[in-house]
């Protein structure tokens, strides 16, 4: 069970609570809550084999919303006062054109999330900065001794502390605390005047232990180096279109990418989405199903229940090639007649809820990773990525690698420089020829962007082979 | 207007307070950035109010020295409790972080001076109905234009207003306000044939509503650059000239505006570190940065430290002539702030630009497009395929295919790569067609060659 999130939290009480729900539940409203958030931000960084800078940031508000057929009307305060949510109240309502007075909604119930994926033993908070300050030594240290050519090193290790508790209109009043945190290492390599940076990082809803179970946090520092060395070696990428295998894990951003945003449910709704009459056909080859899935434990992605206190769930968006479902919020679900599934999340109390995605991930298959290579006469093998774009009304989009090789006669040949690779979503996965056994989720760093909110997500992919995508390199 | 007065006092008032018990905890110098502000906020989607928002925010950062050692922390929370534990806790960070030889506030005699009224702050209040009207006029003009315009992502007005009080333990003391009016668009339109769709986007932004362009012009210029789109196809993978139109010519500019931040420059993590007075581009390439452009959108008196903000010329005719520097990142690298400091709160200190621009041509975008036998025109670029350490670019693109000097046809799902240096040297020709419509902006550039990778 997670946390019981009391109303003293945020220095409210339980009438003052249902006043202003009752204020903003007009009569042509069809839904209405009140999200209190507040939370604490900490980061230690560390350049020049220096822990020089340490920042803490301190938020807590309210965003009251209403929402009436499409119209979503919404205010925030960062002062908690009744007089505050009231004015947020009356603001929020305004859409719905009804006559001002209060409605009576259901007293809430109390609950608690029914799971908590992320119970930890020692809240960040508690860590004392000493330790993260050591943390971050040492892994300059680990970065510098991989080699005598990496010449700086930068890490930063961000946590974040959010306690949230929602009251809605339709009868729940539920809370979470929700840990998150990430180490972060980028390392410069300098050689003959050359220099190359290699970047690896970490994290999730997990406490300080994580770092340094099996020494994690070494092994980002060595990732980090190994990663810089080896792209000053890189020769230039490749132009044109050509197979290309993914890597498990990372490279899993391709999804999120191709076909996750398509998938959310408000583009759908509108009908901008390359994907919108899609439901049922085929979208992906065979072997390819995809899930979304919010209820992996201490994942980056995972939540206990979403940021409209619906429980996060597993989602199939594709199964064996067909397009099966949207992941949607109360709105969009609403609108569409179809199924909440937990995916209505926020930046913060100062944002509006949208669907949004959380771990993404394709089911593993059968073939053998090594095979997949063997099959590839000349293309490439990418296995880490920078960041990735879609543009979901003509479904194209991109993501750029980071470490990436040739395969020549079916072998992994020369490291090559990043470049972009670029395709369309609904054809994408029907080129998916082969799917690997090895599953792997990603280390924990993706934060995904959608109408300037940034929420923290999770990618997963099995080694695999698209038979044909456009390479943006620079040599024919 | 009294209760305002007295507020904007309130956090002058408040500023010193917490400087003075910053020094009874402990600190050598500190100083503070106190914010807040307005925002209204609407989407109309086929003409009816698809989302309101509107809300009032405040935020104040801290940054302490204990001696060599520095933290920095902020809240929303102004509560003296909770404003006085921040002070005691931003001391004990900064105890708990090592000494930083050159960390510091800037020197007190070169704390910005005059204080021009630069012009960023319009006192025109619309109400809700007056917006939400603005937002039905410029989604209905790109509706109607054109029936290939078939559906739309909604149409926005934003306004907002705030102020910024600065203060440090030198005695300096400044504070400025500004306000900005936004307007967008998005429409979807559909090819008639194929069913295919495309999507594009228009806007303005200025601190001042009479200088907003009309929601008709934005609308209709929405319309065009969506209908455009449609039947987008690839081309083959070849070598030619791109020209950037104007808005993606500005993406370049924001590429070298990273490449010259202070912070990137010392920790050996640009292209361009060691590259000063060296020749970047040809010599008809001039760039800069100015923070004093009356009205600009990057405009400010004084910079997240309190030093002037002033004209830099980073290119001159050619030659990189300046980076932008903070006091941090320039004493880093043995040179003065350009007063680019930018504080955002809860985030390390760092360098920003003003009104970052190239100096336009005298060529329209017209004349460069007839200069070139078989190129491409890009309207669009997406992803984030650029190394800032290297300068190698690889991003994907969109928009149409030039055949003897004319724009022949829209493309799509293609790439362009290759290394912002040999870009910025290979860059031919400038257009005349400068308009801001954010901190950065450029005219259109025709760059000699680039890599497209298609079919």
């Amino acid at each position: 069970m997670g946390e019981l999130v009391q109303l003293t939290a945020f220095g409210l009480t339980e009438g003052e609570v249902l006043g202003a729900l009752g204020r903003v539940k007009v009569r042509d409203v069809d839904y209405a809550d009140l999200y209190f958030e507040s939370c604490v931000s900490e980061s230690v960084s560390m350049e020049e084999s220096l822990v020089k800078r340490a920042t803490k940031s301190v938020s807590q508000g309210v965003g009251v919303r209403a929402t009436a057929g499409e119209k979503t009307g919404f205010a925030y305060s960062d002062e908690l006062t009744k007089k505050d949510l009231e004015l947020a109240a009356d603001t929020a309502r305004y859409i719905a054109n009804s006559p001002s007075g209060t409605e009576a909604v259901p007293v809430p119930v109390r609950q608690r999330p029914t799971r908590d994926l992320y119970p930890i033993e020692r809240a960040q908070a508690e860590v004392a900065t000493a330790e993260r300050v050591s943390l971050l030594n040492a892994i300059d240290a680990e970065a510098r001794r991989y080699d005598p050519r990496i010449k700086n090193v930068m890490a930063s290790f961000n946590t974040e502390y959010k306690v949230v508790l929602v009251a809605t209109s339709d009868g729940t009043l539920i809370g979470d605390v929700q840990p998150l945190s990430r180490l972060q290492v980028t390392c410069i390599a300098e050689e003959n005047g050359q220099r190359q940076a290699g970047s690896f990082g970490g994290g999730g809803r997990v406490g300080f232990e994580f770092y340094h179970e099996g020494d994690r946090y070494l092994r980002y520092a060595r990732e980090a180096a190994r990663e810089a060395i080896l792209n000053l070696s890189a020769v230039e990428a490749p132009a044109g279109v050509m197979p290309v295998v993914l890597g498990g894990g990372w490279p899993g951003i391709l999804l999120h990418e191709a076909i996750g945003h398509g998938l959310e449910a408000d583009f759908n709704r509108k009908k901008t989405s390359a994907f919108s009459h899609l439901l049922g056909k085929r979208v992906a080859s065979e072997v390819c199903t995809i899930v979304d899935d919010g209820t992996l434990p201490g994942r980056r992605g995972s939540l206990n229940m979403d940021d409209e206190g619906t429980p996060t769930g597993r989602t199939v968006l594709i199964e064996r090639g067909i397009l099966r479902g949207y992941i949607t919020d109360k709105l969009n679900a609403r609108l569409m007649g179809i199924p909440v599934t937990g995916n209505g999340r926020r930046e913060s109390y100062q944002s509006v809820v949208l669907p949004r995605m959380t771990n993404t991930f394709m089911l593993a298959g059968t073939s053998d990773p090594e095979e997949i290579i063997r099959s590839v006469d000349r293309g490439l093998y990418a296995v880490s990525f920078g960041g990735g774009q879609v543009d979901i009304t003509n479904g194209k989009f991109v993501f750029s690698a980071s470490e990436a090789y040739l395969i020549e006669g079916g072998k992994v040949t020369r490291p090559v420089k990043g470049a972009t690779l670029i395709g369309s979503g609904p054809e994408i996965l029907t080129k998916v020829s082969m799917v690997g056994h090895d599953l792997k989720l990603d280390e924990g760093i993706g934060t995904c962007g959608k109408e300037g909110q940034s929420v923290p997500v999770g990618v997963g992919l099995p080694t695999i082979r698209i038979d044909e995508i456009t390479v943006g390199g620079t040599q024919r | 207007m009294s209760q305002q007065i007295q507020q904007r006092d309130g956090y002058s008032q408040l500023a010193m307070d917490l400087l003075v018990k910053a020094k009874h905890s402990g600190a050598t110098e500190a100083d503070i950035i106190i914010a807040d502000g307005e925002t209204f906020s609407v989407q109309v989607r086929l003409g009816a109010v698809d989302r309101l928002t509107k809300a009032r925010e405040k935020h104040l950062g801290l940054r302490v020295f204990v001696g060599k050692r520095s933290a920095s922390t902020s809240t929303s929370d102004f509560s003296a409790d909770s404003l006085n534990q921040l002070v005691a806790e931003t001391c004990i960070l900064a105890k708990a972080v090592v000494e930083d030889q050159v960390s510091g506030l800037p020197a007190a005699d070169q704390m910005a001076g005059e204080r021009p009224d630069l012009d960023l702050y319009d006192p025109t209040r619309l109400n809700t109905e007056q917006q939400i009207e603005l937002a039905k006029r410029v989604e209905a003009a790109a509706m109607s234009t054109d029936e290939r315009v078939t559906n739309s992502e909604g149409g926005d007005f934003d306004s907002s207003s705030g102020r910024v009080v600065l203060g440090n333990s030198h005695g300096f003391l400044g504070e400025y306000q500004s306000s900005s009016f936004s307007m967008s668009v998005s429409p979807v339109a559909t090819d008639p044939e194929t069913g295919a769709m495309q999507r594009d986007s228009w806007y303005d932004v200025k601190r001042k509503f009479a200088k907003l362009d009309s929601p008709e012009a934005v609308g209709l210029e929405a319309a065009r650059r969506t209908v455009r789109k449609l039947g987008a196809r690839k081309v083959i993978t070849q070598r030619v000239p791109v020209i950037f139109d104007a808005e993606m010519a500005g993406s370049l500019m924001g590429n070298l505006c990273s490449a010259v931040s202070g912070y990137s420059l010392y920790k050996g993590a640009s292209f361009l570190a060691g590259q000063l007075d060296k020749p970047l581009a040809p010599e008809y390439v001039t760039v800069y940065d100015d923070g004093r452009v009356v009205g600009g959108l990057g405009s400010r008196p004084f910079d997240g430290e309190g030093l002037s903000t002033r004209k830099t010329t980073v290119v001159e005719r050619g030659v990189l002539k300046s980076y932008l520097l903070d006091t941090y990142s320039g004493r880093k690298l043995g040179l003065a702030s350009t007063g680019n400091a930018s504080r955002s709160v809860g985030e390390n200190p760092s360098v920003g630009p003003t009104n970052f621009y190239l100096a336009p041509g005298v060529k329209t975008a017209q004349d460069i497009i007839k200069t070139v036998k078989q190129g491409l025109y890009i309207t669009d670029l997406i992803g984030f395929g650029i190394n800032m350490v290297t300068g190698d670019y690889s991003r994907g693109a969109a928009g149409f295919w030039i055949e003897g000097g004319e724009l022949a046809y829209p493309v799509e799902e293609i790439t362009i790569a290759g290394n912002l240096k040999d870009m910025f040297a290979g860059i031919e020709m400038i257009g005349s067609d400068l308009v801001f419509r954010g901190r950065i902006a450029s005219p259109t550039v025709k760059i000699a060659e680039m890599m497209v990778a298609g079919s």
